[in-house]
């Protein structure tokens, strides 16, 4: 009996603190559904959070959307020459960039400014005992600064994620007009002629799922913080890494998905 | 200052009853057995060396912390079987002035101080708080920082509008980490003058948590030597100097305060 009851850990060190991070991670999750639908909303800051989402993101998103799809057209255009089927490039790249590409540039973007972001802010909160200074000020912290800002990140990125769509779609029309010329109505036109309801309702839906995911890892990072400014830089460290991973995982399942009730 | 004259304390009425206190991180085991009482009215000072859970006895006391085992009673109600509704409502009597002094640096000094307000009483007008604002900054004198950031404060501006942020919600219950700690002995002084004049102004009864012995002696009505985990000895600032045990004299470091 005396062996047993010494013993520190119910598997090994690294195993019991996996399944006890898994479940703190899912309680944290969990926490986030029960507070979000519970009064009092802070409609005010949700909004707050949105705007900052959105102004820290837009310039970076116009950039790199347009780049994605100069680039993917330009490379895309020998292979499409080698068949005479230069005029499917607008649809190639319309669905592309809505299915795939517009969502998941946008994900990666906010992921590294966002949810580091909000990852760093979070842990400098809790190392300087500002959260703390909330919860004794008979404010619950996690609806005030959790709850906020995911909700923020879930209704920004998609919002993001079809500016940088057309963004995209308008950087692969400049690299198709300086090649031949073509109107932009009638680019647009061809572009959307392929894609349907369901690829505009999975790329808002892949969103949605990775802003809600890009959200709550940066906010879990961030209020589990601990050990000074050292754990702050981990925080934002991970906040980028494990919703990155995350995305990548989410993107595969609702490709999945996606297929099969396309196919269905 | 003869505060015990000044003040009138209501010695049959306990405002904060602890029983029997055990709070353990881990294998490290740091409060071991506390008993303790505060009167109304009444400020007690809680010295001790670092690491020998002063801080985490306020932190339990204000439900940031969840005691092991014993019986923690504040204004009648025991802080650890409390729903979070119950818990925040009993917070809203307490104020916690951290020893980091905690202010949200994203936000300016008036919105540090309106913040705990506006947030609890959101039927309040613009006019009652920017008036409630106004009354605590002049109750710790800074009238004029109200649109500074934290970060343009000096340390003891810092602590001082840590405390109005407390006396905003106008608690019957401070409990001060720390208030001296990093701060000169000018800025200090000051800041004992003003936890003093919290006492009397707001009819606060307090748990000063301090290793400075200047402040214990001169803002606590009692003072309290927490060592080891418990409290060795409660009484008079000069009945805790003046004890023959051993590991007190050695904290107060006789000779050097001779």
């Amino acid at each position: 009996m005396a062996i047993f009851s010494k013993r520190k850990y119910i598997f090994s060190k690294g195993i019991d603190q996996y399944f006890t991070g898994v479940h703190s991670a899912w309680s944290f999750v969990a926490l986030f559904f029960k507070e979000a639908f519970k009064r009092p909303f802070h409609w005010r800051e949700v909004i707050n959070q949105s705007f900052e989402v959105g102004l820290r993101s837009l310039p970076l998103i116009t950039l790199t959307g347009f780049i994605v799809g100069v680039v993917f057209t330009k490379q895309s255009r020998p292979s499409l020459e080698d068949f005479g089927a230069t005029s499917w490039l607008p649809s190639l790249i319309g669905i592309a960039i809505v299915r795939a590409l517009g969502p998941l540039v946008t994900a990666l973007i906010c992921a590294g400014k966002v949810g580091s972001s909000i990852g760093a802010e979070l842990g400098s909160m809790k190392v300087t005992e500002q959260i703390d200074a909330m919860e004794v000020s008979a404010i619950n912290p996690f609806k005030y600064l959790v709850v906020t800002r995911v909700l923020a990140t879930t209704i920004t990125i998609p919002i993001l994620s079809l500016f940088c769509s057309f963004v995209g779609l308008y950087g692969s029309y400049i690299n198709v007009h300086t090649q031949e010329s073509s109107s932009i109505i009638a680019f647009y036109q061809s572009a959307f002629s392929t894609i349907s309801f369901l690829d505009i309702f999975t790329s808002v839906t892949k969103a949605t799922v990775y802003g809600f995911t890009i959200g709550i890892v940066g906010a879990y990072k961030g209020f589990n913080a601990s050990q000074g400014t050292r754990g702050v830089g981990k925080a934002a460290n991970q906040a980028v890494v494990l919703s990155m991973f995350l995305i990548f995982i989410e993107e595969l399942i609702i490709v999945q998905l996606a297929n099969w009730i396309r196919y269905f | 200052m003869d505060k015990l004259q000044q003040h009138s304390i209501e010695y049959n009425e306990t405002v904060i009853s602890i029983q029997g206190l055990f709070k353990s991180f881990g294998e490290l085991h740091v409060l071991k057995g506390v008993d303790f009482e505060l009167f109304k009215g009444e400020n007690v000072a809680v010295l001790g060396k670092s690491g020998t859970g002063k801080s985490v006895l306020i932190k339990i006391i204000v439900g940031l912390l969840k005691p092991d085992s014993g019986e923690v009673l504040v204004l009648g109600q025991h802080v650890d079987k409390l729903e979070r509704k119950e818990l925040d409502t009993l917070r809203l009597r307490i104020g916690f002035s951290f020893q980091s002094s905690a202010l949200y640096d994203s936000m300016n000094v008036y919105q540090n101080l309106a913040f705990p307000l506006t947030m609890n009483m959101m039927n309040l007008s613009k006019k009652d708080v920017d008036e409630a604002v106004e009354e605590v900054l002049e109750a710790v004198g800074l009238n004029d920082k109200a649109n500074q950031l934290p970060s343009d404060l000096s340390g003891g501006q810092r602590k001082r509008i840590g405390i109005a942020r407390t006396l905003i919600l106008k608690p019957e219950i401070m409990l001060y980490d720390e208030p001296t700690s990093g701060l000169d002995p000018v800025t200090s002084a000051e800041i004992i003058e003003l936890i003093n004049e919290v006492q009397q102004k707001y009819n606060t009864s307090s748990i000063i948590i301090t290793h400075d012995l200047t402040c214990a002696k001169n803002t606590g009505n009692r003072t309290a030597m927490l060592l080891n985990g418990k409290f060795l000895k409660v009484g008079t600032f000069q009945d805790v100097f003046d004890t023959d045990d051993e590991q007190v004299r050695a904290f107060f470091n006789y000779n050097f305060i001779q």
